[in-house]
């Protein structure tokens, strides 16, 4: 019998960070992983490392996240592509900027200062190719992007090198008690441990279900679109109140564009399709927003399975039916950047019950109910 | 409302007028249906008949070429609504509901739907990537057909033609029917590759393409132009362009060549970049070192209501593609419902017949004329995605680090993520993930593809914002 402390179920982003921080606290732990590291959302998102405009239950752990960002090389030996270019959400119209005000009274009412306004003319400074109808924005100036696939896969690396197993493509059935610990089954047998980590994205709902304690996760495809490359125009991320976007230009040179459009997420099926039905209106605030984009040609376009929860914040913390098993899934599209303090807070749970963060609003406790009684 | 429901519906939608396209076009309007040819070229005729209207069947090209005239003729009577220059860069596929094409017309997206796809998009030439392949007069064979056919532009300097393959006689027969001078052709077919091929000599004999052949090799001879044979290795060497070619044979003779232009060409492999955008399985096919869509009798993918004919589920040649793309109408039009079963089989039966016969004699070819080059050792420093020039030791080296299939490679190294999707990456990639792990290319698969399948201008969209609500 295979055996080691914990065994987390998914080597996505939060699985493989979980990993790392357990090495560093000397826990043993085998990845299981259906795929291959990176595959699904960890490795398809469009790598924005941002604390501006998070849900208030978010914005502690994304602090503490952003300070490990800083050191990201330190902690997983690869600059993870990770820059500081800031990310700024604009105002175009009048519902934009009242917005903005709500934004500003919330989040100041919880004393930060992340956030800072800006008027046109710092802007249009900042972001020079926007276009000029462009009222104002947020901006958050030590925001930035990273590539996801080279962070999860450096995240794999490091905990790999400090001698946790990755068992890759492997899928993991349902955990099951064994004495007073879990047992896995796995393609490659069964692995049994004191502790289970459920990291499994879209499938986590799957696991949480199976112990009694289903939740109203939703499968979701959001869509991305990518063109050739162009000479560099844009370096922070640029979002808007007002439409649906997400606007990065890579490294490279090549424009990356999302923002929340989805698709049809086949979990069952592994795959994703791309619908370009309505994405012309994305391609339109594109145009409307930079237009050096008349000059673009689309190369390629994606969408990603990520799991999605009902109030868009994740699952996390310790199992209401299961002692010993550890959720942490259903980031709703916004987990990359919460990836390396998700590792820790899991770790922090695994070696003591608790994490000083707070992190009960997203206690999967929130969503019991008829369900769970009619699942126990 | 919303407009999406309103695109369109067409019972079948043929991509590609080519031979295996045109043929079906014919084929469906017989059999009633209401049928839209969407073909990225701006005349029908496909690569191999390319211009074939226009240049009313050059007698320089060849009987093989003259012969297409005759089915563009048929297929302009028969074809009801034949829409040329349209790009069809990505189909979304829901089972039960017709599929949803996407088009590109001039600078405007479209899209229309149709119950049926019989996707025709012939043949890619199969990239030879020898050291040198990317400076700046070292092109395919086929790229230079391309001049000969559409812009009649007849290279001025000698050329050297290095490869194997019927269309590499072809196209030396063509060049100097032209006016063309050809230094030399290196041939890499290996001499011993006839023993593999005899076993099926039969089946070539019987499949009657050996009459052209025979006529073509002929022709080649007589122009008694320089060969080299058993050439085991190539490199083309210049200052920022080609300016010399050196060869090395297998027997260990080796000399330089001093040329602008080089011509490659090792055979031709299926064009799958749509049909894999779509999510068709594909499977590797050990006797044309390839890999090609899994099809059923009538063309049928696994996609369904998406089917392929012509070299692009295979390669079979041009006699071969409008037989394939007749009986794939057929499997069509009894699936709607337009022809019962037996009426289906009956008007199948010569079809098949004749395809039968052609296609016993492609094993022949096959193995007379093995790609070598491009499957030859790949020194590290060679490019292998010239888009993102990515080297065949970086792709070796990520597979060291742990990449262990194409999509891998992708995410390390950006490799075939440029606009020619992997167009001239993806069968190297999988061959060298291949001999790095040493395992089979079936079992390494190729690179899961993304629509657009060919650059889309965002303003494409914009003009047709409209149209697409």
């Amino acid at each position: 019998m295979n055996t080691a402390d914990v065994i987390v179920i998914g080597g996505g982003i939060h699985g493989c960070s979980t990993a790392l921080h357990c090495r560093l606290r000397g826990l043993s732990v085998v990845v299981v992983e259906k795929d291959h590291v990176a595959r699904h959302a960890s490795g398809v998102n469009a790598g924005g490392v941002r604390r501006l405009n998070r849900h208030p239950a978010e914005i502690p752990l994304a602090m503490a996240s952003a300070a490990l960002w800083q050191r990201i090389e330190d902690l997983v030996h690869d600059d993870c592509g990770y820059r500081q270019t800031g990310q700024i959400r604009v105002a175009e119209g009048e519902p934009g900027l009242a917005a903005i005000a709500a934004r500003r009274r919330l989040v100041e009412g919880l004393g930060y200062s992340h956030e800072q306004w800006i008027g046109p003319e710092e802007l249009f400074e900042l972001v020079p190719a926007i276009s000029r109808h462009c009222l104002g924005a947020l901006w958050t100036a030590d925001d930035g992007h990273a590539d996801p696939t080279r962070t999860t896969r450096a995240f794999a690396r490091q905990a790999a090198a400090l001698g946790a197993e990755f068992l890759t493509p492997c899928r993991a059935g349902m955990p099951r008690r064994a004495g007073g610990g879990w047992q896995v089954p796995t393609d490659r047998g069964t692995f049994s441990g004191a502790q289970v980590v459920n990291c499994a994205g879209a499938w986590g709902g799957a696991v949480a279900a199976a112990l009694g304690e289903p939740v109203p996760i939703e499968p979701i495809a959001p869509m991305m679109l990518v063109t050739a490359r162009m000479a560099p125009f844009v370096d922070p991320v640029v979002a808007s109140f007002d439409r649906m976007i997400s606007f990065k230009q890579s490294p490279n040179g090549s424009v990356v564009i999302g923002g929340g459009w989805r698709s049809r997420a086949e979990p069952d099926a592994n795959r994703a399709h791309v619908e370009f039905g309505e994405l012309h209106r994305l391609i339109g605030t594109t145009l409307d927003l930079f237009p050096v984009m008349r000059g673009a040609r689309i190369v390629r376009s994606w969408a990603g399975i990520e799991g999605a929860m009902p109030d868009a914040i994740p699952v996390i913390g310790p199992s209401m039916t299961a002692p010993g098993v550890i959720h942490a899934f259903g980031f709703s599209a916004h987990g990359f950047q919460l990836g390396p303090i998700g590792g820790a807070i899991v770790a922090d749970l695994v070696e003591s019950g608790a994490t000083s963060l707070p992190i009960e609003p997203f206690s999967i406790a929130r969503f019991a109910g008829q369900a769970w009684r009619e699942a126990s | 409302m919303n407009a999406r429901l309103e695109a369109p519906v067409f019972d079948l939608a043929i991509v590609g007028a080519g031979p295996a396209g045109m043929a079906a076009a014919v084929e469906a309007a017989a059999r009633g249906l209401a049928a839209v040819v969407l073909d990225e070229q701006p005349a029908p005729g496909g690569q191999i008949w390319r211009n074939i209207e226009a240049s009313g069947g050059r007698a320089s090209l060849g009987g093989s070429y003259a012969k297409g005239a005759a089915h563009a003729a048929a297929f302009r009577a028969a074809v009801a609504d034949y829409r040329p220059g349209t790009l069809v860069w990505h189909v979304e596929t829901a089972d039960h509901e017709p599929a949803r094409l996407w088009l590109m017309q001039g600078e405007r997206v479209g899209q229309l739907r149709a119950r049926r796809v019989l996707i025709a998009p012939g043949a890619t030439e199969r990239p030879v990537p020898v050291p040198g392949w990317t400076l700046p007069g070292a092109m395919t064979v086929g790229a230079l057909q391309t001049l000969l056919k559409g812009a009649e532009v007849v290279p001025s300097a000698p050329v050297v033609l290095a490869g194997n393959g019927p269309l590499l006689y072809l196209t030396a027969v063509q060049l100097a029917a032209c006016g063309a001078r050809i230094a030399a052709v290196l041939w890499t077919a290996p001499p011993g590759a006839w023993r593999g091929a005899v076993p099926h000599l039969p089946g070539f004999l019987a499949s009657g393409t050996w009459r052209a052949g025979l006529g073509l090799m002929r022709d080649f001879r007589a122009l008694g132009i320089r060969v080299v044979r058993d050439v085991a290795a190539i490199e083309i060497t210049g200052d920022g362009r080609a300016e010399a070619v050196r060869y090395r044979t297998a027997g260990g003779a080796s000399g330089e060549i001093a040329t602008g232009l080089v011509a490659l060409h090792e055979g031709v492999i299926p064009a799958t970049n749509l049909a894999r955008a779509i999510g068709c399985e594909h499977l590797w096919d050990e006797a044309q070192a390839a890999f090609r869509p899994r099809l059923g009798p009538w063309g049928q993918t696994s996609v369904e209501g998406v089917l392929i004919a012509g070299d692009g589920g295979g390669i079979a040649g041009a006699d071969a593609a409008p037989l394939a793309g007749r009986l794939a109408v057929l499997g069509a039009a009894h699936a709607l419902g337009r022809l019962t079963l037996p009426e289906r089989d009956g008007l199948a039966a010569p079809l098949r017949r004749d395809l039968d016969r052609i296609l016993r004699g492609r094993a022949f070819i096959d193995r007379l004329y093995p790609p070598r080059l491009a499957r030859a050792a790949l020194p590290d420093a060679v490019v292998v995605c010239r888009c993102e020039e990515v080297t065949a030791g970086a792709v070796r080296g990520a597979v060291a680090s742990g990449a262990q299939g194409p999509n891998q490679i992708k995410a390390f190294l950006r490799c075939g993520m440029g606009p020619c999707q992997g167009r001239f990456c993806d069968p190297t990639v999988t061959r060298l993930i291949a001999e790095a792990r040493g395992v089979p290319e079936a079992e390494v698969g190729q690179f899961r593809l993304r629509p657009p399948v060919k650059p889309v201008p965002l303003t494409a969209f914009a003009a047709a914002g409209e149209e697409v609500a």
